[in-house]
């Protein structure tokens, strides 16, 4: 594949793209900071990134199924209207539609375009074949397993005959053989030019995927999400995953990914409307149990205190998106540091490491009392109230202004959760009413 | 608001019959052929007797004959009756549920109204419907009967509405992109994604609203108003005369009818219904035992059938995407789109100005009405508001008193659910009002006679739906907890305390939210009867609604309706409302 040139024109290119949401106080929630990207033809791309970090958001700016807040989608140089681009997505949860049989499926976006059965049929019965299909056609999605059902989804993507394929997660919903051998057959269509598809825009949180497929990976940051690197992939197909320029590259990946990026924290927030005060930016909770975090400390301490965070992931079988969090917890309540994409045990990680259950508890609510504003601000409120109760209303309106309403409703779940594991107060699910725990 | 309620038999599935490859085709093909071609004469014949007697002059008196022999052709009037109503239900439902999923501004009006509109005692539109009917059509049988269909409809439409709204909004989003980025017209799109989605609920709760139809056909075929007799040969008109009449015997006749009629819906339309319907499930896996039904075998072995499917639906489906798709691409290229925009926005504000003006205009009307009521009127009519209160909520407390125990003893064995399930069913599904007659016969002698067998057909139409959720809830709880509750050796007590009762219910706040609706709606039958040539009755409200529409005082009538309305609608937001969502949140058996 071909590296980007400054002759060939990118196919896609989104300038100065934006994600917000208003809010009726005049400030804004920035889901996605002001990013440019440019996908060229003869490459694929791969989009990484830990969950929730808006990868799906800006995958669907630029598919033109969700409207920029500011900045645009460019093709060919042409501003994107509404349902011009000719693109497919292959989608995580595959989206078929389970009362149409497979070929159907592939069938139903031809039909949209207003083909004739018979160039339909001749047009999809040889895309079913070439994703190894053949003999399924009269199947309906549920007799398939689950990677049947994916090669499905990429044949009904590859039937329009897009310019760019896009996948949101397109293995993650598989398990890792199945993901491993659909990996080797999407290369297979892309490198043999089987497909006229000139560009593959693949998001993803598995590093080695990215890896893997990828002619060039971008590395996507959070909150709000920007672009944190941009590697250019080159290694010859098939690549080697014990290869030591593989292993180097997911390294530095890993450090990347972990590295706290400070220029955008520091960078004051956009979303002041003239004449308002700054807000101080909330902390964004990350969306873990207190549990979790004390199973990732009790290994490093068997480790010796450090790890190396890839291996970590590799030895707990678990992906890097299921494991940031938890160390992102660590990190914010001081219990681990993280250096050049190694983790390291901090004393008072150490403490809580060999702690029981109830010195855990009271070491959790020092260092949450001590590290995370919202829990020392929800404690302030409800000492303020002589009954010493307040509605969770009350404190998702707080949230509010700094938060998207979903994300505002899952930072306030985990608040809750941690300051009832750290016994800072009790919360009643029927009735809504958090109440201070008298110490 | 009530949610379908839950069925027992969700979990079946087959391989969709229709679609099954012409290789299978037996050598009785050629005999199901014939069998089908004559259904289909049958089918053209009848439909001729309807329109001869529709489309004919207003007899002077029609005589609603008491022969047996009658039957059929009054079973036939009476499904066509039902048939039409649940037709036009459907599509109206359809529409409104589209335009409430579809449109922002459309659904923060419509969702409410739909609440509002299921809590109006259908019955009490009666007078007004046929006499605006019967004026639109003044020479035919035709005004009756559009009056009874409408009537019927009113009582069908809402939950299907609902229903199909709410599936609109729960498709998944990658289902919904998937559409968008394919690039689907909104025909398709209905088609091959709203439709199919929203199926499963369409069906069971198309099956609730024609078993609720048969209520309702009982009162509409034949009624007084004022100094006018309305009458309709059907089912319902033969029960009611032979109710009046006190003939035993043809009352009988006529309810086995009924019972024939409605086991033979369900073995033939229903049944097969539901196991197609399985095919729009919206799941990943197979569920692992298919059911398989006898008649969607049959039809889908019938080459006739396979062959107007292939020759003529496909085709036409086929046609109408394509062409549609492409004149939407046509259409696109012409005209710009923000102009589009504009004139339907001025065409939106000047339907809502229309409807407004209309609103305003009969809202003048009938506070003038109501304000020549004098206020002993208003006193009597809320005192009757609080004896039907009592009588529903007592027939509701009789219910979930008796369903609770009986429900829990079927749900937890699973060889009586498989014996009681369809009895059960049955009896759900004949009208309570079809068995008043028989139930006046036997306890309109006994001292306060009345007053008991009112409470009885208030418990006979909405015990069924407390039954049906109970059995449900109690197969729900998972056999874990109900070892758990046997380790910890919990006493019966115990047991119930903190097992059963939590475990249904979110189950019985759904039974019970609808049988609600059904026991207000039920009081003006209940309570105020022709029977035996006379008319029996008690003080209520729904004795006020009937009362009122006999005599023709349409400001009583109006008064009674909106109190009714009101209570039912106050009932549901501060009672109903808050139990559900305690059920919701709290009680929910989550994994």
């Amino acid at each position: 594949m071909s590296t980007p040139s400054a002759v060939e024109a990118p196919i896609i290119e989104a300038r100065k793209l934006e994600k917000f949401y208003a809010q009726p106080d005049g400030s804004r929630i920035q889901v996605i900071a002001a990013t440019d990207l440019a996908v060229y033809p003869g490459q694929i791309i791969a989009l990484l990134g830990p969950s929730g970090c808006g990868k799906s958001t800006l995958l669907r700016m630029l598919t033109g199924l969700s409207p920029a807040s500011a900045g645009s989608v460019y093709w060919h140089g042409e501003p994107v209207r509404d349902g011009s681009p000719n693109v497919s997505i292959v989608f995580q949860s595959f989206a078929l539609f389970p009362w149409l049989t497979v070929l159907e499926n592939v069938e139903a976006p031809l039909e949209a375009r207003g083909m004739a059965s018979i160039d339909r049929h001749k047009r999809a019965l040889r895309i079913i074949d070439a994703v190894g299909l053949d003999g399924f056609e009269s199947a309906y999605p549920k007799e398939l397993s689950g990677g049947m059902k994916q090669r499905v989804g990429v044949a009904r993507a590859l039937v329009v005959e897009p310019e760019v394929l896009f996948m949101d997660e397109p293995f993650s919903a598989l398990d890792v053989l199945t993901a491993e051998t659909l990996r080797g057959e999407l290369l297979e269509l892309w490198l043999g030019h089987k497909i006229p598809t000139r560009a593959i825009f693949i998001v993803t949180h598995n590093i080695e995927e990215a890896v893997i497929l990828a002619d060039r990976v971008v590395v996507l940051g959070r909150n709000p999400a920007h672009i944190h690197a941009d590697f250019i992939v080159d290694m010859p197909h098939p690549r080697d995953h014990k290869s030591s320029s593989f292993v180097e590259l997911v390294d530095t990946i890993y450090r990347v990914l972990t590295r706290p990026d400070h220029e955008h924290d520091s960078a004051p927030p956009k979303s002041a409307a003239p004449g308002k005060p700054l807000q101080a930016k909330a902390i964004m909770l990350p969306h873990t149990r207190p549990g979790g975090m004390a199973g990732l400390l009790e290994i490093l301490q068997d480790q010796g205190g450090k790890a190396d965070l890839h291996k970590l992931a590799d030895d707990l079988a678990l992906e890097v998106d299921a494991l940031l969090p938890t160390i992102d917890t660590a990190v914010l309540l001081g219990m681990l540091r993280l250096a050049e994409g190694d983790a390291f045990i901090t004393p008072d990680g150490q403490a809580f490491a060999q702690g029981d259950i109830q010195s855990r508890k009271a070491m959790f609510r020092k260092a949450a009392l001590a590290h995370i504003p919202l829990l020392c601000q929800m404690q302030n409120a409800l000492k303020a109230k002589s009954d010493r109760t307040l509605s969770d209303e009350f404190f998702r309106d707080l949230l509010d202004e700094h938060f998207s309403e979903d994300e505002s409703r899952r930072q306030l779940e985990t608040a809750i959760q941690w300051g009832r594991y750290a016994e800072i107060f009790d919360y009643d699910a029927a009735t809504g009413k958090l109440t201070l725990t008298e110490a | 608001m009530p949610s379908p309620t839950v069925s027992l038999q969700t979990a079946t599935t087959i391989p969709p019959a229709l679609k099954r490859p012409a290789g299978s085709r037996s050598s009785w093909s050629f005999l199901i052929d014939i069998t089908v071609f004559l259904f289909v004469m049958a089918a053209i014949y009848g439909l001729y007797a309807v329109g001869h007697t529709w489309l004919g002059p207003v007899p002077a008196q029609v005589e609603i004959s008491q022969s047996p022999r009658a039957l059929p052709l009054y079973a036939l009037y009476s499904l066509v009756r039902l048939g039409l109503a649940y037709l036009l239900s459907l599509a109206f439902a359809l529409a409104y549920g589209y335009a409430a999923a579809r449109s922002k501004a459309a659904e923060t009006v419509l969702v409410p109204l739909l609440d509002i509109l299921q809590s109006i005692p259908v019955l009490s539109f009666l007078p007004g419907v046929m006499l605006a009917m019967v004026a639109l059509f003044p020479n035919s049988q035709l005004g009756i009967e559009l009056g009874s269909i409408v009537l019927i409809f009113t009582g069908q439409v809402w939950n299907i509405a609902f229903s199909f709204y709410s599936s609109l909004k729960s498709i998944p989003r990658e289902l919904r992109e998937a559409a968008i980025i394919y690039r689907f017209g909104r025909w398709q799109r209905f088609v091959e994604l709203d439709l199919p989605y929203s199926t499963i609920g369409l069906v069971w709760n198309s099956m609730m609203s024609v078993a609720g139809g048969w209520f309702f056909l009982m009162a509409c075929e034949m009624f007084v108003l004022g100094k006018r007799d309305f009458r309709l040969p059907g089912l319902g008109s033969y029960l009611q005369t032979a109710a009046s009449n006190g003939d035993t015997r043809a009352i009988l006749w006529g309810l086995a009818a009924m019972v024939a009629v409605i086991v033979i819906l369900d073995q033939l339309i229903w049944r097969p219904v539901i196991v197609w319907a399985d095919k729009f499930k919206f799941e990943q896996v197979e569920t692992a035992k298919a059911t398989t039904h006898n008649l969607l075998d049959f039809l889908g072995r019938a080459s006739f059938v396979i062959l107007i499917f292939r020759v003529a639906v496909r085709p036409v489906m086929d046609w109408i995407t394509v062409s549609l798709a492409a004149g939407a691409a046509r259409a696109a290229a012409t005209f710009s789109a923000p102009k589009r925009k504009t004139t339907r926005r001025s065409l939106l504000i000047t339907l809502a100005a229309v409807i407004l003006v209309g609103l305003g205009f009969a809202v003048y009307h009938a506070a003038g009405e109501l304000s020549d009521l004098h206020r002993a009127d208003y006193f009597t009519l809320l005192r009757s508001a609080g004896l039907t209160f009592l009588r529903v909520n007592g027939a509701l407390l009789i219910g979930a008193i008796w369903t609770v125990p009986v429900g829990v003893a079927i749900g937890f064995s699973p060889r009586l659910v498989r014996i009681a399930q369809p009895l059960v069913q049955l009896a759900a599904s004949i009208p309570a009002t079809a068995l008043f007659p028989i139930i006046l016969l036997f306890l309109i002698r006994l001292p306060a006679g009345f007053e008991i067998a009112a409470m009885l057909l208030m418990l006979l139409g909405t015990q069924w739906y407390i039954l049906f959720n109970v059995i449900a809830g109690a197969m729900a709880i998972p056999t874990d907890l109900k070892e758990a509750s046997k380790i910890f050796r919990f006493g019966s007590w115990d047991r119930w305390r903190r097992l059963i009762l939590p475990g249904i219910f979110p189950y019985l706040i759904t039974g019970m939210v609808t049988a609600s609706g059904g026991a207000w709606n039920a009081s003006i039958i209940a309570e105020y009867f022709h029977f035996q040539g006379g008319i029996v009755s008690t003080t209520g409200l729904g004795s006020a609604i009937s009362g009122a529409s006999d005599a023709g005082r349409f400001d009583l009538l109006l008064a009674s309706t909106l109190i009714m309305a009101t209570i039912v609608v106050l009932i549901n937001r501060l009672v109903w409302r808050r139990l559900y969502r305690l059920a919701a949140t709290r009680f929910k058996l989550e994994t």
